[in-house]
């Protein structure tokens, strides 16, 4: 199973995967490529990852909480270049009662951005690039209500950035 | 740079996103004093060309693993530097 992918997301097959008899509810969350990002306009996002250890650390985020509420999730993340609108992240979460759905749901969401290596570049109406490097403290403060594929995000020069050490 | 000797740990160094940029390159061989650790290699990395753009404690990685500045590191391990995540 492989959780980065290069082609659209369909959250629908997400949720058919999770479904069964025993599990009365699901929850899901979709994280799309917004048009702005503190105030410029974006045109693209370009993703890429550290292959190989995103993938381990996707299966382990699926296995905790797996075990934590008795649900089945299923996650899948782009990598590429994606268009304002295209599905970055899909992740759906099936429970035998809707708070434990919800629950394994926010969760995944939440230790995605903390644990996967995946990067992502902001390509600005204005022809500029940028890195996105969100800052450890301003990801740990869970603003993921609002979660798109740029929510909490906040570019830096790389000179400034990666103060952060693994917060796990 | 990728002279190895008993006194010296030969890694294989991956540099992503941002830091891959700086450098110019994302990857490289390593020959680090032993015995080594993370903070060794962020060391001898620094003295790459645009290495002196990396931050002082990066993420790092070795073998798929998280790694902190005083993980060792052994001949042949993969060690990644990793700017901040933005996955999501």
């Amino acid at each position: 199973m492989s959780f980065l992918r290069d082609e659209p997301l369909d959250l629908g097959r997400l949720v058919a995967a999770v479904m069964a008899p025993d599990r009365g509810g699901v929850a899901s969350f979709l994280g799309l490529v917004r048009d702005h990002d503190r105030g410029k306009a974006v045109r693209r996002l370009e993703y890429s990852a550290y292959g190989p250890m995103a993938e381990l650390e996707c299966g382990r985020i699926l296995g905790e909480a797996r075990e934590r509420w008795d649900a089945e999730v299923a996650l899948e993340h782009r990598i590429g270049t994606l268009e304002v609108g295209d599905a970055a992240v899909a992740i759906a979460a099936a429970a035998p009662h809707r708070d434990a759905a919800f629950a394994a749901c926010r969760y995944v969401i939440e230790q995605v951005k903390r644990r996967v290596p995946i990067w992502k570049r902001e390509h600005y109406a204005d022809g500029t690039v940028g890195w996105v490097e969100p800052q450890a403290g301003r990801r740990a403060g869970g603003t993921a209500g609002r979660a798109g594929a740029t929510a909490d995000s906040e570019p830096h020069p790389v000179e400034s950035t990666g103060q952060n050490d693994w917060g796990v | 740079m990728t002279v190895s000797s008993a006194s010296t740990v030969t890694v294989r160094v991956l540099l992503f996103a941002s830091y891959a940029e700086a450098l110019g390159q994302a990857s490289l061989t390593l020959a680090v004093p032993a015995p080594a650790t993370v903070a060794g290699v962020l060391q001898v990395l620094r003295r790459q060309p645009g290495g002196d753009r990396l931050p002082e404690r990066p993420l790092t990685a070795v073998n798929l693993e998280q790694a902190r500045l005083d993980s060792p590191v052994r001949p042949g391990d993969e060690v990644a530097v990793l700017p901040p995540l933005a996955g999501g």
